[in-house]
């Protein structure tokens, strides 16, 4: 040893890279936390005060049993805090009629986090979206509860949007279930036309009707779904794929007679932004492929079509997206992107 | 401008050095050389111990085809021929231990050529001179030269890339050199281009080295015209071969196989001036120059030092370390090995010594969580891979899967764990599976 000044400290020796971008899961939940802040502000404004205390209670009752599920699992604790176990409870309430009883989304976040997330291995193992089971759980426990109660705060007008007597209380796209089975044509053209008027379609862009506390305002969605797309917390391929398939089948469903509403009006009403702007870009429960993210946007939408013109319920978005949780694993697995330099033939080496 | 496709940009760090002139480093007083510097098989000693060398003397010579000689670096004395910590291999490997003469002395064989001289060379001379010369790509990876610039006779090159890219953070070598010296990078361009039988090369320069691109392109036009310098947009890792290849021509590398496949042959500026060195006067390679710098170094440089020298010996020419200092690193941030001991010695591979503390963010290890499924990591990946899913495989031994899904085309540049959110150690599981891979391999031959 000819050095000088002999240096006998210790140093970390670890895998490259030695460099990491200040970059966590925890910033990248509390991002999507704000940007689903303006939707609930909204919902304030349209539902009434109850809607906070719906979402409030919610996001308490995830993070409470993300915390007693690591507490059981012996996982770190201070994960429940990471952000995800509040954006599952803000998605769950968001996800309710805003006069659903207070003990709805305790039930509905505790099923979400215990029996969706945690039991399969907590964050990132997930295969349902922890929200929309938790929606789908409540959906059959009490479907009254979950389909019913739509009421703007006092002065704000018709919950459909429209002002025909015969669909008092009803949501936007409920009027349209509601069409399905009146016989009457002159009460159908009516409402056809109301429907389809600008008055309407401008109270879908700001929210102003009947439906569940956060989705009902395409403005308040859209505006931080677009920038978390710009600063590429999400991926822009699902909601482009998702909303572009649901534009296009209900058009062809329009000139095709089979639905009475505009592609316009399907696209502004229900669940569709939220579900394709916030629920269909989870992480955890969608392809990583970049083909594979087509796929499953595509599926929501086209899955999304079929319920609202012939299915049962008025509206398909939560059960599109579960379905298409449930196939992404496959989804990914035969949609391996082409390495660099692999030849197309070689794609399938046994 | 000229780029490929995903990758990176990581702070770059440049500053701590890129103003700081090609120093030379005096002679240490003992140098370590270790046998095996390259990829391929260790270099076989030529000398005993207590045999006298001087600067350039041959310590040992190639064995088989992918092998590389080894010169002295000093002149000396034998010492010892023992193992001794090596900065890539994770055991002590065999080393010629020299102590330094009382005065330093080349050997004599070294000595210029004349531009008659080198003009009347065939490109088998050439390839013999380098083959001699004992050099190695000096951009990392250390592939043998001579074997590089000596394609299939099939193989039809049309292309010759000199890569000035220098796309790892912190390191300012190529760039310093490429500024002082451009005249011989130039040339040996041009030597590389003859022996390939190319009439022009392309240099290649990232954007955030505008003084390199400016100073190349005025030699070139003095000294050979037929070299034309690209500026490539900065992005990590566009100093890639495939990645280069790939952003110049719009090729691409078969999967598993060499730029050669496509007709191209790309040499580091520090290996093109190497050539130009060995050819031109007769000169080994036995130094290098290293960017010495990071938070941790006193004084951040870019030093000419002798191969074999001992980073301690270069730690106290920058002024000492840090009282923070607390990782030190052989190459750059994002590719190079973290060293435990000072005893390392600098090879011919060795294209910086960087410190680090934990002065920011970026320089400490996050905390690792479940992978989210993001997708950041695919979004990025310049080889197209899924690095979520592969270090996945990788963490479970699903080996057959691992190897479906391409991992062996990964080249570790750490692109991925750099973004990943959850701060994944993909590389490292990655690394974890070719190494499990290779196992089953090697067994499966024995019982063979």
């Amino acid at each position: 040893m000819n050095s000088e000044v002999k240096d006998t400290r210790k140093f970390l020796v670890t895998p490259s890279p030695h460099l990491k971008a200040p970059f966590n899961v925890k910033m990248v939940m509390y991002i999507v936390v704000i940007a689903l802040l303006p939707a609930l502000g909204g919902s304030i404004y349209f539902f009434g005060l109850r809607s906070l205390w719906l979402v409030l209670i919610s996001v308490a009752t995830a993070v409470l049993a993300e915390f007693l599920m690591n507490l059981a699992f012996k996982r770190p604790l201070e994960t429940c805090l990471d952000g995800s176990a509040i954006i599952t409870g803000m998605l769950l309430a968001y996800n309710l009629p805003p006069t659903a009883p207070l003990w709805m989304p305790v039930v509905g976040s505790a099923f979400a986090i215990i029996i969706v997330k945690a039991l399969f291995g907590g964050l990132g193992h997930n295969f349902l979206n922890p929200a929309l089971a938790g929606r789908a759980f409540l959906m059959v426990s009490w479907l009254g509860k979950m389909t019913s109660g739509w009421t703007l705060r006092e002065g704000l007008g018709t919950t459909s949007g429209i002002q025909v007597d015969a669909f008092t209380g009803a949501t936007p796209l409920g009027v349209v279930q509601k069409l399905k089975d009146v016989a009457d044509p002159n009460l159908t053209e009516t409402a056809r036309q109301a429907l389809n008027s600008p008055e309407t379609l401008k109270a879908l862009f700001f929210g102003k009707v009947g439906g569940c506390v956060g989705e009902t305002s395409v403005m308040l969605l859209l505006i931080p779904a677009i920038i978390l797309i710009a600063i590429r917390v999400i991926d822009w391929r699902i909601p482009l794929a998702y909303i572009g398939t649901v534009a296009l089948g209900t058009l062809i469903a329009w000139l095709f007679k089979a639905t009475p509403v505009t592609p316009i009006f399907h696209l502004l009403s229900g669940g569709l932004m939220l579900g394709a702007l916030f629920m269909a870009t989870d992480y955890t429960t969608t392809p990583v492929t970049p083909l594979g993210l087509w796929i499953f946007g595509i599926g929501c939408g086209v899955l999304t079509v079929l319920i609202r013109l012939w299915g049962g319920y008025p509206e398909g978005v939560s059960y599109s997206i579960l379905l298409m949780n449930v196939v992404t694993p496959f989804i990914d697995r035969y949609t391996r992107p082409r390495i660099l330099g692999e030849s197309a033939a070689k794609k399938e080496r046994k | 401008m000229i780029t490929f496709r995903g990758g990176i940009h990581p702070p770059e760090f440049k500053e701590l050095a890129e103003e700081k002139p090609i120093e030379v480093m005096p002679c240490p007083k003992q140098v370590v050389i270790p046998l095996s510097q390259h990829t391929g098989a260790p270099a076989k000693p030529v000398v005993a111990v207590g045999d006298e060398v001087k600067a350039g003397t041959l310590i040992a010579e190639p064995v088989g085809m992918i092998s590389a000689a080894v010169h002295s670096s000093i002149a000396g004395k034998v010492k010892g021929i023992e193992p001794w910590v090596h900065p890539v291999l994770p055991v002590p490997t065999k080393a010629v231990i020299i102590e330094a003469a009382e005065t330093d002395e080349l050997d004599p064989a070294i000595k210029p050529r004349t531009q008659a001289q080198i003009e009347k060379l065939s490109p088998e001379e050439i390839r013999e001179i380098v083959r001699d010369a004992g050099i190695v790509g000096l951009g990392g990876a250390a592939f043998p030269t001579s074997v590089k610039i000596t394609p299939p006779k099939d193989a039809a090159i049309d292309t010759l890339i000199i890569n000035g890219a220098e796309c790892e953070p912190f390191l300012t070598a190529d760039d310093r050199l490429m500024r002082e010296k451009p005249e011989g990078i130039i040339n040996g361009a041009r030597i590389l281009a003859k022996v390939l039988g190319l009439e022009r090369a392309f240099i290649a320069i990232e954007h955030n080295k505008p003084e390199a691109i400016r100073i190349v392109s005025e030699a070139a036009s003095k000294v050979w015209p037929a070299a034309e310098v690209l500026t490539v947009r900065t992005k990590y890792p566009q100093g890639a071969e495939k990645q280069l290849i790939s952003a110049i021509l719009g090729r691409e590398v078969p999967a598993g196989g060499l730029p050669f496949m496509v007709g191209v042959v790309v040499q580091n500026a520090g290996t093109a001036f190497a050539v130009y060195e060995s050819v031109a006067k007769r000169k080994p390679l036995y130094e290098r120059v290293v960017t010495v710098t990071g938070p941790g170094i006193a004084e951040p440089k870019n030093l000419l030092v002798r191969i074999g020298t001992l980073a301690a010996d270069v730690i106290s020419h920058c002024g000492g370390l840090t009282p923070s200092a607390s990782k030190f690193i052989s190459g750059g941030p994002m590719m190079g090995i973290a060293q435990a001991s000072l005893e390392v010695p600098i090879i011919k591979g060795t294209s910086g010594l960087l410190f680090l503390d934990g002065s920011k963010r970026l320089f400490k290890i996050s905390e690792e969580v479940n992978c989210l499924r993001c997708g950041h990591c695919v979004g990025i990946c310049p080889m197209k891979l899924v690095p979520a899913e592969i270090a996945r495989m990788a963490e479970y031994e699903k080996l057959e899967d691992a190897e479906r899904w391409g991992i062996a085309d990964c080249m570790e540049c750490g692109s991925c764990a750099f973004v990943c959110p959850s701060g994944r150690r993909l590389v490292q599981w990655i690394k974890y599976g070719k190494m499990l891979i290779f196992a089953e391999r090697s067994r499966k031959k024995e019982r063979k």
